[in-house]
């Protein structure tokens, strides 16, 4: 079971992402996107934070561009995609993300409303939905985890397309306070502006997964702000790889 | 001889000037403009520290600031876990295992004067460089910063910026960089002051981790140089030069000293070296920072005791008509020099240009001591390196200026409640949160201790971080800053930055910590200056010394004066500390509700440059001092109770005193606090104001584990004691002297706080 961690220039979430996929017991390794087979050779694949190409154009859309074939060809296998913030902008750009056409952006991750960059600690909500990088969370739980960008605020074309993820399952995380109640798009609750608080999305089949905080900044309990007060062994971070490992193991 | 040096932008004395004619006259030649602007680079204040390595008459006595007292601390002490100090582009200690830690600070003042946002930029990009010059890992960034009061009103000669445009970029330009290059900014200060109008203070550090057998320093005649990375352009053009000079309204055109910054490509630049650095290829490295490639190249072969040929022509360009001397010190931004033996080259080549990094071989290192440099076959310098590092030494008299210095006098006030609040909302105390969100303090995944930590994000002592995979074992990373003591005495300024960064170090379970020094001052050429600047390192000697704290890397930044006068004398203090196990460190938020809570250390009356003397519009004379045997003691204890898990919630004291100090603890977190004031050991106190805002140094607020309170109290003996309690409400209430009481509620506190920037 091998998980490639994608990188280019500028990426730089590359060596934790791996770290916490090898402490869900899976077997990683960082690749450069010049040396990525656009084969799906992999079982699966993480594109991890940063700025990949320096975010030059819009956040991600070079990578988008670069990566193109590979990650469509992954998509078309069904294998397994995780994009955590520079990653979830490149899906977007890619299209695969909310993937109703794929090669073709449907939905885009602009410019924060407070315009600066934003690295802070946010509560997640997580939605009904049939998305496999979820599947040991549980309905309606709450999870505790950071942001850091500046390019996060979640836009769809109208609401017609939100009630779209929702029905289709494709809704996965939304930005919510201490107690799960919705962020209702207040600062800093949603610290982005995201339409419809939402903070990460699969696409229909359910493999892909982008959202814009990182877990794997919440993978060990030291990772957490409160740690000091609460001691806590995990942080919610590590949920999500291990419901990948527990996808892949299970399929193989 | 001057207009020359003028003109040419040189920035030579006459002194200089004349030695250099001796020279050239002795081989019977001109030199070339080559050659003059190689000398001028490697001679400037900033290249080659002048006034640091030069003589310094006071009193009569003749001194070497570097010799005699930063570096004497360290020779001193001689610390075994100290692995080269003084020696690198950074300093490196012992960490664990085979891995060392390698940090260095570096200040980048001028720059960001006159382009906020490159300047700071290019300052993090530099010590990033700085890191990776031995061969390190950059794990963490620090940022100290100084800006004039964001509301000056003032007079704004030209060519002088107003605070907030400086404050905005400078700001942005930081995040930017550290952000883009994934390095968590992790530790920092800020602080205003009028003098920082025409004189903005920019710090910049990096922490990185090196494994021991590949930090290799062995290169030899026959190996190749090579420069990778970024192109040579026209930025950055006499650097150095302009940064060891006062600014003025000409300044301005001189914007081209400055850097342009492109972070992505230090970032592919770190990728390619950390893997040259893992498959033993290269036998020499160095950053491109002041003086570009003439002070790379020089110094490269002066360490290595050879010469060097380097052909100019190769070296690729931003910008085609560039001239040769503008190549030679052009100081381009996220470039590195490495010695490669010529075996490794074409495996080099392949490494960089995997990671789509330029990298050309310019030259190579060769026997004898001669830097020649060639340009399409000509040569066009050629110059004895023995002359290029011995510019003629600098003699310098330093003397006091007299100044009286009044203690204020004003009837005690009978509304602590408000002044606390008033502290709270004041510049140099507020919260930081609105420049620390910006930037990144989280990528890598290592932050233990975070800059704002606790539920409600409180402002923590020091930053702690877990650098490697399979050890517990941290890195502590703390500032002692406060400008104002300088005002005072800078003598006492050296003494209180070295035992503020040691006591937040401290505070959150740091141990063994190594020091660095930064310096932003005046005109050395002046004499008041240079004796603040002796009275300064004065106080670094002993104080380093007496705490067994050495100082492993340093730098100075002199000539800051603009036409507003002299910034006031700046010292920063950064301390580097280790803890063995993280899960035993120590944040300020409040754990648990009936917990006592003790104060450590004496509170004196000294609120010279005091936070509350500021808010009356005073600066005082009676600056904290430290008593070193009270405070090596202090520090111990507190070392111990947290080794022993006595300690839940320990914070140190320090601008507003324990005002100020009672309150961040009580707005990090869910929980209040009970303080009596008639608790608080003092030096005979009857004022409640100065017990409460004293700011005597060696002083902790500990939240003690009441099922250990009695060892704990057997542990500190005689020199804590209990003055409160943890409670359930969320707010501080203080028992005065006689009856009264005051209560804040705790989000009237966090209120206060934001509301400052």
């Amino acid at each position: 079971m091998k998980v490639a961690v994608l990188r280019a220039p500028g990426t730089n979430c590359d060596a934790e992402t791996k770290l916490a996929l090898e402490a869900s017991g899976l077997r990683a390794e960082v690749r450069h996107v010049s040396l990525l087979d656009s084969r799906p050779t992999f079982d699966a694949l993480v594109i991890p934070g940063g700025f990949s190409y320096g975010d030059h154009i819009r956040a991600g859309s070079v990578l988008a561009r670069k990566a193109e074939k590979t990650l469509l060809a992954y998509a078309e296998a069904g294998k397994p995609i995780l994009g955590i913030c520079n990653g979830f902008q490149v899906l977007v750009e890619v299209g695969l993300l909310p993937g109703w056409k794929r090669g073709v952006p449907q939905a885009a991750l602009g410019t924060n409303d407070s315009a600066r960059y934003e690295c802070r600690w946010i509560y997640l909500r997580h939605e009904k939905n049939k998305c496999i990088f979820t599947t040991g969370v549980g309905e309606g739980r709450i999870l505790h985890l950071p942001v850091a960008h500046s390019e996060g605020k979640f836009i769809l074309r109208g609401r017609d397309d939100f009630e779209r993820l929702v029905r289709g399952g494709q809704l996965v995380f939304r930005y919510c306070d201490e107690k799960g109640r919705p962020a209702g798009g207040k600062y800093p609750l949603n610290p982005n502006g995201s339409q419809f608080d939402v903070a990460g999305i699969s696409d229909s089949t359910g493999t892909i997964l982008g959202l814009m905080p990182h877990p794997e900044r919440a993978y060990w309990g030291w990772q957490l702000p409160e740690w000091t007060k609460e001691r806590k062994e995990w942080g919610d971070g590590k949920l999500i790889f291990d419901s990948l490992a527990n996808f892949l193991k299970g399929r193989v | 001889m001057q207009r020359i040096s003028r003109e040419l932008g040189l920035n030579l004395n006459l002194q200089e000037m004349k030695a250099c004619k001796q020279h050239f006259s002795k081989l019977g030649r001109n030199p070339t403009d080559v050659e003059m602007q190689s000398i001028a680079q490697t001679w400037s204040e900033h290249c080659f520290h002048k006034t640091f390595k030069g003589e310094v008459e006071v009193g009569g006595k003749r001194f070497r600031l570097f010799k005699d007292f930063i570096e004497k601390a360290t020779k001193e002490l001689n610390p075994p876990w100290c692995f080269s100090v003084f020696e690198d582009n950074a300093g490196l200690i012992d960490f664990e295992g085979d891995y060392l830690l390698a940090a260095k600070v570096e200040t980048h003042n001028h720059p960001s004067a006159v382009e906020p946002f490159g300047g700071a930029a290019t300052g993090v990009g530099g010590v990033i460089r700085d890191i990776l010059g031995v061969w390190g890992k950059p794990i963490a960034c620090i940022d100290v910063l100084g800006f004039g009061p964001l509301d000056y009103s003032g007079p704004l000669p030209p060519g002088i910026k107003h605070p907030r445009y400086i404050f905005r970029g400078v700001v942005a330009g930081i995040g930017h960089y550290g952000n883009n290059m994934g390095i968590p900014t992790v530790a920092g200060a800020i602080w205003f002051d009028e003098s920082y109008v025409g004189n903005p203070v920019v710090y910049c550090g990096c922490v990185g981790l090196v494994p021991k057998d590949k930090y290799v320093r062995q290169a030899k005649p026959g190996d190749l140089l090579v420069l990778a990375g970024g192109r040579t352009g026209l930025d950055g053009i006499h650097g150095v030069t302009f940064a060891s000079a006062e600014l003025t309204e000409e300044s301005e055109e001189l914007r081209s000293a400055v850097q342009i910054p492109d972070p992505i490509e230090e970032e592919k630049l770190r990728r390619a070296i950390l893997e040259i650095r893992d498959q033993g290829l290269a036998s020499a490295i160095t950053d491109l920072g002041g003086g570009g490639l003439s002070c790379a190249v020089g110094e490269t072969a002066r360490r290595f005791g050879c010469g060097a040929r380097v052909r100019l022509n190769r070296v690729p360009l931003k910008y085609p008509k560039m001239l040769p001397w503008q190549i030679w010190i052009s100081e381009s931004q996220e470039r590195m020099l490495l010695c490669i033996p010529q075996q490794n080259s074409r495996r080099v080549m392949e490494v960089f240009s995997r990671e789509g990094v330029e990298a050309v071989v310019i030259g190579e290192l060769e026997r004898g001591g001669l830097l020649r440099v060639q340009w399409k076959g000509e040569e066009i310098a050629k110059l004895d390196l023995n002359f290029l590092f011995s510019p003629p030494a600098v003699k310098r008299r330093g003397a006091p200026r007299r100044r009286r210095l009044e203690e204020p006098s004003f009837p005690e006030p009978d509304d602590l409640d408000r002044i606390l609040l008033k502290l709270l909302s004041s510049p140099n105390v507020c919260s930081r949160e609105v420049v620390v969100r910006t930037y990144d303090h989280e990528v890598q995944g290592n932050t233990v201790l975070k800059p704002l930590h606790g539920k409600w994000a409180g402002p923590s002592d020091a930053a702690v971080l877990k650098p490697l995979e399979h050890s517990k074992r941290g890195v502590v990373i703390s500032c002692g800053f406060n400008p104002r003591y300088g005002k005072i005495d800078p003598y006492w300024m050296a003494a209180l930055c070295i035992e503020e960064a040691l006591r937040n170090n401290v505070a959150v379970g740091g141990r063994r910590v190594a020091l660095l020094d930064n310096f932003t001052w005046g005109n050395p050429e002046k004499p008041d200056q240079l004796w603040n600047l002796f009275r300064c390192c004065e106080g670094c000697y002993r104080f380093a010394k007496d705490f067994g704290a050495p100082f492993i890397s340093g730098k100075d930044s002199l000539y800051n004066e603009s036409p507003l006068g002299p910034v006031t004398p700046t010292l920063l203090i950064t301390g580097v500390g280790v803890m063995d196990d993280v899960s035993q460190a120590v944040s300020l938020e409040l754990k648990r509700e009936g917990d006592p809570v003790y104060l450590l250390g004496m509170t004196y009356q000294e609120l010279g440059g005091s936070e509350y003397y500021a808010l009356r519009g005073e600066l005082g004379r009676s600056v904290p001092k430290v008593r070193i045997k009270e405070a090596k003691k202090i520090l111990e204890l507190v070392q111990e109770a947290i080794r022993r898990g006595y300690v839940l919630a320990c914070h140190d004291l320090s601008e507003g005193g324990l005002g100020v100090a009672a309150a961040e603890m009580v707005m990090s977190g869910d929980l209040g606090m009970e303080l009596e004031l008639q608790s608080v050991p003092t030096d005979l106190i009857r004022r409640e104001d100065f017990i409460l805002f004293s700011e005597s140094a060696s002083r902790f607020l500990l939240e003690v584990r009441k099922e250990e309170e009695k060892e704990f109290r057997e542990l500190v003996e005689g020199e804590g004691a209990r003055v409160g309690e943890v409670i359930s409400e969320p707010a501080l209430r203080i028992y005065g002297l006689e009856e009264e009481a005051y209560e804040l509620e705790a989000e009237e506190l966090r209120r206060a706080w934001r509301r400052g920037l």
